[in-house]
């Protein structure tokens, strides 16, 4: 398709930005409660929703806009994750801090703890392919990276997680 | 351990929609704050229904009436102006302000900037004309035909003000058929009325 002079509305059109956002908002906010976690899935949304809204006029291509908006969220949660590991050493054997109870699950919930001490591209690479179904291909794409290294990414972080959680 | 089905048990989708639901108003709130947004759009009620307007650095853009196609309008506003719309209450306060108090009863004369990105070069003419026309007051077609130097124009006036991409604020009402008959109206003649009724246009009909 690409190159391809396209005619009439959809195709190559760009979307009106709510439109997008409406489309996208669900799936993005699924993928950062589980990257980044409850406490900080918001402040990501933001992020990358500000970041995309930013780059949004000077789009040209109004195709594959679901896989621009979670390669953003992907960006934002790694990015997210080198800066939190800057400010605190990883708290897995620390007791837990109060945290308050909004979102989805707890804070200190096991398999959450496991995620979260996942290297930032494992992990990322494990939300992808487990929370949103991604393809390896989809994966490589979006993290840009190979896909034999997607695939490396994905399995041993998954396999991590089973050895944390047993 | 099943991971696939425990990772998307952290997730589960009917927060996300609502969560997201959340976050995205927030986002709005900071892209206008941000100057980050081109076409703010927001909702109204009025004695004629719902009203969309929609607002631009320059000004007021579109005013539509509630049955008018949400999808149609946002993705006209996208490909004629910017694709950057987004629905945001901040921008438009001050046009929603005055079109309440118009509706009050305690406005006759709208001060906002209009902005006339969406109107076309005849119809720049037709609407200039017709916003001189006064609260309370009525032209008919062929009045605004006289008025832009084309007396014979006056169905092409009629439908240069079916065009009209700001109604109420550009007052199209307010052009009546010769001998005063209330004729076509983009937002169906009730509504014509009934804003010719509030102006007090309507008594001796």
């Amino acid at each position: 398709m690409s190159g391809a002079h396209r005619s009439g509305p959809g195709r190559g059109t760009i979307p009106p930005f709510q439109t997008f956002l409406e489309a996208n908002r669900a799936p993005v906010y699924r993928f950062l409660v589980v990257a980044v976690g409850p406490q900080d899935a918001d402040d990501v949304f933001q992020e990358t929703f500000m970041a995309a809204l930013k780059a949004y006029r000077r789009l040209t291509d109004g195709t594959k806009l679901d896989r621009w908006i979670l390669m953003i969220a992907s960006r934002k949660a790694i990015d997210h994750h080198r800066a939190v590991s800057r400010r605190a050493v990883p708290s897995e054997d620390l007791p837990e801090t109060a945290t308050t109870d909004r979102g989805p699950f707890d804070a200190d919930d096991p398999l959450w703890r496991a995620v979260r001490s996942l290297p930032p591209r494992q992990r990322v690479a494990v939300v992808l392919r487990h929370v949103l179904d991604r393809s390896y291909a989809d994966i490589a794409e979006l993290m840009t990276s190979s896909e034999p290294t997607a695939r490396a990414n994905v399995h041993q972080g998954t396999k991590r997680l089973r050895e944390l959680m047993t | 351990m099943n991971v696939q089905r425990d990772l998307k048990g952290l997730s589960p989708r009917s927060d996300a929609a609502r969560d997201s639901r959340a976050a995205a108003q927030d986002l709005a709130r900071r892209a206008a704050a941000e100057g980050q947004i081109d076409v703010a759009v927001a909702t109204m009620d009025s004695p004629i229904g719902e009203l969309t307007v929609a607002v631009t650095r320059r000004g007021l853009v579109t005013v539509a009436f509630e049955g008018e196609d949400r999808d149609v309008l946002f993705e006209r506003l996208a490909r004629e102006l910017s694709p950057r719309v987004m629905e945001a209450t901040a921008p438009t306060d001050e046009a929603r302000r005055e079109l309440e108090q118009y509706f009050g009863g305690d406005r006759r004369r709208f001060e906002i900037t209009v902005d006339r990105s969406l109107i076309g070069p005849f119809a720049q003419k037709v609407l200039r004309a017709t916003s001189e026309i006064g609260y309370g007051e009525l032209a008919t077609y062929g009045d605004i035909a006289g008025r832009i130097d084309r007396p014979k124009a006056a169905r092409a006036v009629g439908s240069a003000l079916g065009s009209n991409p700001i109604p109420i604020v550009i007052p199209c009402h307010r052009i009546v058929g010769a001998g005063g008959k209330l004729t076509g109206y983009a937002g169906g003649l009730p509504r014509k009325e009934t804003l010719l009724r509030l102006e007090g246009s309507l008594l001796e009909l």
